[in-house]
């Protein structure tokens, strides 16, 4: 199989996954007893802390775990609102963002919290003047995606941090896609929360954390024991998160080296396609774009049947349409930056990881002409076209 | 999630294409929803002797037209009009929720291919219109 679907997960690597073994079962203590084999776990977890903070350049003190990147955008959102009400009700964030995000900041909206979604560009940036712009004198929290997981679009997370500061508002970014991709200091980017999640840069499923800079006023997630110095409950999931400081801080060295690498694939994919596929539209910013993204919209076709055709091919990707989401409308994003509903059923997302190769990129550039060309002869849409 | 008579019929179509001169041509759906299927019938004495589709639409899109092409070739209108959309769901070993849709879409194309027919060839008849309660698009 080729696997061209980092964005959706990774596998976990194998040195991960030799550190993470024993935590299993010789190290199975828990990490809250006094004793020897409680000791270890909790030094595991000490340990995995400080990878995490090295990876995003804050103190160890300020990286709380959770159960995956969801959970951390849920907590971010709803325990920054909840904890800051008496300052105000109102939040900023995009149209863009992932569904962690929008349906949290959704349920605030019912819970009497008034939301701001900002409309992106056509290439999914989200403008630092409209983020000013929305600011009012109750708005508590700006959350805006580092780079989206669809088109990849990096966002001016540096200018949104400085406007946060200047306004003394809290800024919250969903991390998830950016980790191992981009560098990223907290502190210099002027970010106050930060989530993350192990399974998307070579780590476990089940396993995130989100970054709370200290001060910050946040309500607890999970009422319970004293985890997470009693902010998030509930015995750790120790070995998952010795996979996902262990990987972090392999996905965090020499960033500029592994992304370039992962470019070059994705530039020969994105170049490829544009030359050879007629009616076609590459989705996101040209060049300010997550390492292993690409993605294209073909017109007269759906997503679901190149997805289907790739898969008989043994390749792995992703697709934007309505048909993998359960929902007859196809992805927020792509209406976001302004697609017809017919186009953005068309979409494709090939996510290019560190394992990929450029043979495995001409095998999908081989077969993928053929897949849209056979679907296009089976469309009335296509027909129009060539009548014309 | 697909059975395997789905992935049969979507990776090896039957009857796609148009019939020149068609004696109905009947399309539903729209791009919004992301379906759209055209169906091409060949009529002779009341029976449909061929038939062709064309469908932009996701894989349940596709399996379902070819196997509703595949079970009104061959039948006379009234036959072919029987046809509900559980039929061709049933033919396909059933699919997901979210696509029985694609299977009502597939019913009215063939409708809406006779009722082409009939309009066409003079035929004062009017087919009963399908309802598809499974989703809220327009079809």
């Amino acid at each position: 199989m080729i696997y061209f679907d980092n964005a959706a997960t990774t596998a976990v690597k194998k040195e991960v996954l030799e550190k993470m073994l024993p935590y299993f079962s010789e190290n199975y203590g828990n990490a809250s007893s006094i004793y020897t084999i409680g000791r270890t776990s909790a030094a595991a977890i000490a340990k995995a802390r400080e990878q995490v903070a090295n990876a995003i350049g804050c103190k160890s003190n300020e990286v709380y775990f959770t159960g995956c990147g969801s959970e951390a955008d849920n907590w971010a959102i709803k325990g920054v609102a909840f904890a800051n009400k008496s300052k105000g009700k109102h939040i900023i964030t995009t149209a863009i963002e992932h569904h962690a995000v929008l349906h949290t900041c959704q349920y605030l909206e019912k819970h009497g919290f008034e939301v701001t979604y900002l409309p992106v560009d056509e290439y999914g940036k989200v403008s630092p003047e409209a983020v000013k712009n929305a600011i009012r004198e109750d708005t508590i929290l700006i959350t805006v995606m580092f780079a989206n997981n669809e088109i990849g679009t990096i966002e001016p997370i540096a200018e949104i941090g400085e406007i946060a500061k200047e306004h003394k508002i809290l800024f919250h970014t969903d991390a998830v896609q950016a980790i191992g991709a981009v560098e990223i200091d907290v502190n210099k980017l002027g970010i106050d929360l930060l989530s993350l999640s192990g399974h998307k840069f070579g780590g476990p499923k089940g396993v995130g954390a989100l970054y709370i800079k200290s001060g910050v006023r946040i309500d607890n997630f999970m009422h319970g024991g004293a985890q997470e110095k009693t902010k998030r409950a509930g015995t750790e999931n120790l070995a998952g998160i010795v996979g996902l400081g262990t990987a972090i801080e392999i996905a965090c060295s020499n960033i500029s080296e592994k992304a370039a690498k992962i470019a070059k694939i994705r530039d020969y994919i994105i170049k490829n396609i544009s030359e050879n596929i007629p009616y076609s539209r590459l989705n996101g910013h040209p060049t300010d774009r997550l390492c292993g993204n690409v993605n294209f919209s073909f017109e007269f076709i759906e997503g679901e049947g190149m997805l289907l055709h790739l898969d008989l091919n043994g390749i792995a990707a992703s697709s934007g349409s309505a048909c993998t989401s359960g929902s007859l409308d196809p992805s927020h994003v792509l209406l976001a930056i302004g697609l017809p509903h017919g186009i953005a059923h068309g979409s494709l997302r090939i996510s290019v990881g560190d394992t990929n190769t450029m043979e495995e990129a001409d095998k999908l550039l081989e077969i993928l002409p053929s897949i849209i060309q056979k679907l296009r002869d089976m469309s009335p849409l296509y027909e129009e076209i060539k009548n014309k | 999630m697909y059975s395997e008579k789905v992935m049969d019929h979507f990776s090896n179509p039957r009857n796609v294409g148009e019939i020149e001169n068609a004696d109905g041509v009947g399309q539903v759906g729209n791009s919004k929803c992301g379906d759209i299927m055209k169906m091409y019938i060949k009529v002779e004495n009341d029976v449909i002797v061929d038939v062709k589709f064309k469908t932009f639409g996701c894989g349940a899109a596709i399996a379902t037209s070819s196997m509703a092409t595949e079970l009104v070739k061959g039948k006379t209108l009234d036959e072919a009009l029987a046809l509900t959309n559980k039929a061709v769901m049933e033919a396909l070993d059933g699919l997901p929720p979210v696509k029985v849709h694609c299977s009502v879409l597939a019913e009215e194309a063939i409708a809406a291919a006779v009722q082409n027919y009939y309009d066409t060839h003079g035929i004062d008849k009017q087919v009963a219109k399908s309802h598809c309660d499974s989703c809220n698009c327009e079809h």
